[in-house]
């Protein structure tokens, strides 16, 4: 059970690192207040369900729909605001957040919230059962993820991040195509936040703290921005660390921001992402076993990158 | 009342002065958002006690503290910032994060996680009448955070290193072509900042009497908020800023009685305040 447990939570991370990577990764708009959609997700539903006695079935698309309706006002501010004034600006909106969650007496203020399980075909919805909606739902925004990758939207995207003046210079509607990332992106964290309140059955408004937003932020940064391998690895990694280093369990935290140091000062690019050693390394075993596939394509990716 | 409240907003905005003014130095030359000075905030007021209980004398533990943590600072920026100047920004800021969770680990591994007292005699009264009270070490941050900001100023406009400063603000590659020494500003930036932060690290533990580990995470936020709120690294701006905050945290939580808690109306001001000049408060182009 240890192994299922730790696999849901390893799986809401790798969502939470998904979707942020639509945002930060694809339209590189510096997002550091995703938890706060995580949140609001989460308190949505848990209302919904604990509160009003609905369905978590309906909570769950519920949830999402209204972190993402947030993220459009989010997406909004972003149009006004750029770089690091997004960044703080997003900080701040985590903060209030968690500061809404933590003095409404509605919400359970500083004693938190119970939630009840689910439901499916009249049995309680067990770990197992979570497993596989986790898993699930980590197919499909995968599949997404991709979909948006090779469409017109993940080009468009990947023009506002590499410049924005040029883009829009391409006749790229910058605006809009930021406000639809942002749009995206925490649907998907809402999403899981009614994942993640049911599983748990009690959430805490510090469980959306800024420290949560930087995790996330960290694992698509250590995996490789901008990519589902790196994403998901990332999520992976830092969702094992402290299972793996519990025998150490007080120089955790220590470790963890010195890797994050080490990390960006010798190879920003994260583990997986573009043009880093290891990608490069793995790129390589591709192209020579698949010579005439791979060559012209991955050949000429690893010659320029620096 | 109110003369006490604005007092009261005076003297948690001079605070926030300090402790943002090296943040926004660091901002103003390499447009870097410097969460770990929030860490030199914390080291500063742990130097500053540990060497007060070895020497019993305060002002060789403030002056002795201050010069640890500029040196600190030297060492942070010769050995992770400089070299991550042609990345994009988001790198050294999740750089800056992971050495803010460092230093504050490292600190809880060290001198213990528990709260420690900081309990200065200080050799003058405060003021005390009636519907007013002035607590020494009030006086003692006001004087001290305008003395350090004069000095700031004096620095930054009248002598040959500010200028070097300011012509490397503007334009990082010029001034390096025009013959001033960057890296020099870079590492005298990074003293006079990561010291101002160990002063105002100090002076908090002496106000409020304690001193913890995680002492700079309100202050980290709070930071960030500020320097991106007075404009571009603009140390006015940033003083105009953190005084700003200081009063309207003061006041709404003093008699507005918002339900939210003082460091989320900080950041509900922020949020409003750049919407309505997305650019922050001193900026050139506003």
């Amino acid at each position: 059970m240890y192994e299922l447990v730790v696999g849901i939570n390893i799986g809401i991370f790798i969502l939470l690192a998904l979707s942020l990577n639509v945002i930060t990764g694809y339209a590189g708009q510096p997002s550091m207040g995703h938890a706060a959609f995580f949140g609001i997700g989460a308190y949505i539903a848990a209302v919904m369900t604990s509160k009003m006695d609905l369905s978590f079935w309906l909570a769950l698309p519920v949830a999402g729909i209204v972190a993402g309706i947030v993220g459009v006002l989010l997406g909004l501010i972003s149009l006004r605001v750029r770089d690091d004034f997004l960044a703080v600006t997003t900080i701040g909106v985590n903060f209030v957040a968690v500061a809404i969650f933590h003095y409404t007496p509605y919400l359970g203020s500083s004693y938190g919230l119970a939630v009840n399980k689910p439901t499916l075909f009249g049995s309680e919805l067990g770990n197992s059962g979570f497993f596989i909606l986790v898993s699930v739902l980590i197919v499909l925004v995968c599949f997404l993820c991709m979909k948006i990758q090779s469409s017109w939207l993940g080009l468009a995207l990947s023009g506002i991040r590499n410049n924005e003046e040029a883009a829009a210079s391409l006749g790229i509607d910058v605006n809009k195509f930021k406000v639809v990332a942002f749009t995206i992106g925490t649907t998907i964290a809402g999403c899981t936040g009614a994942i993640y309140a049911h599983y748990m059955g009690f959430i805490y408004s510090t469980d959306f703290a800024f420290v949560t937003s930087i995790s996330i932020l960290s694992m698509i940064v250590i995996g490789g921005m901008g990519t589902i391998r790196g994403a998901v690895v990332g999520a992976i990694l830092l969702g094992l660390m402290p299972e793996v280093f519990r025998f150490i369990s007080d120089y955790r935290m220590l470790l963890y921001g010195g890797l994050l140091v080490l990390m960006m000062r010798f190879q920003p690019q994260g583990l997986l992402g573009e043009n880093s050693y290891l990608w490069r390394k793995i790129a390589l075993c591709f192209t020579k076993t698949d010579a005439c596939m791979g060559q012209g394509k991955d050949g000429r990716m690893t010659d320029h990158g620096k | 009342m109110i003369v006490q409240q604005l007092l009261n907003g005076v003297v948690i905005g001079g605070v926030y002065a300090l402790t943002a003014m090296g943040a926004a130095m660091v901002y103003g030359i390499l447009r870097i958002l410097d969460l770990a000075s929030a860490g030199a905030y914390a080291i500063g007021a742990y130097a500053g006690l540990f060497l007060y209980m070895a020497t019993d004398n305060i002002v060789i533990a403030f002056i002795g503290a201050i010069l640890l943590t500029g040196f600190f600072g030297t060492a942070v920026q010769k050995l992770l910032y400089i070299p991550m100047l042609n990345r994009p920004p988001i790198v050294p800021l999740i750089a800056s994060i992971g050495l803010f969770i460092f230093i504050q680990d490292l600190l809880r591994l060290v001198a213990g996680p528990r709260i420690r007292e900081f309990t200065v005699q200080l050799p003058f009264e405060g003021v005390k009448t009636e519907g007013l009270a002035v607590h020494p070490t009030w006086i003692l941050i006001i004087v001290l955070a305008a003395v350090f900001l004069v000095f700031l100023w004096y620095v930054l406009t009248r002598t040959r290193i500010g200028l070097a400063w300011r012509a490397t603000a503007q334009d990082l590659e010029i001034a390096k072509a025009m013959g001033v020494n960057i890296n020099k500003v870079v590492a005298l930036n990074f003293f006079l900042g990561y010291s101002f932060a160990a002063a105002a690290g100090i002076m908090v533990g002496m106000l409020y009497n304690s001193v913890f580990p995680t002492m700079g995470d309100v202050p980290a936020y709070k930071m960030l908020a500020l320097i991106v709120l007075g404009g571009l690294g603009s140390p006015v701006g940033t003083v105009v800023a953190a005084l700003l905050i200081g009063l309207v945290e003061t006041l709404v939580a003093g008699y507005i009685g918002f339900f939210l808690p003082r460091d989320a109306i900080a950041f509900v001001a922020l949020i409003i305040i750049l919407l309505v000049k997305p650019e922050g408060l001193m900026s050139k182009k506003a």
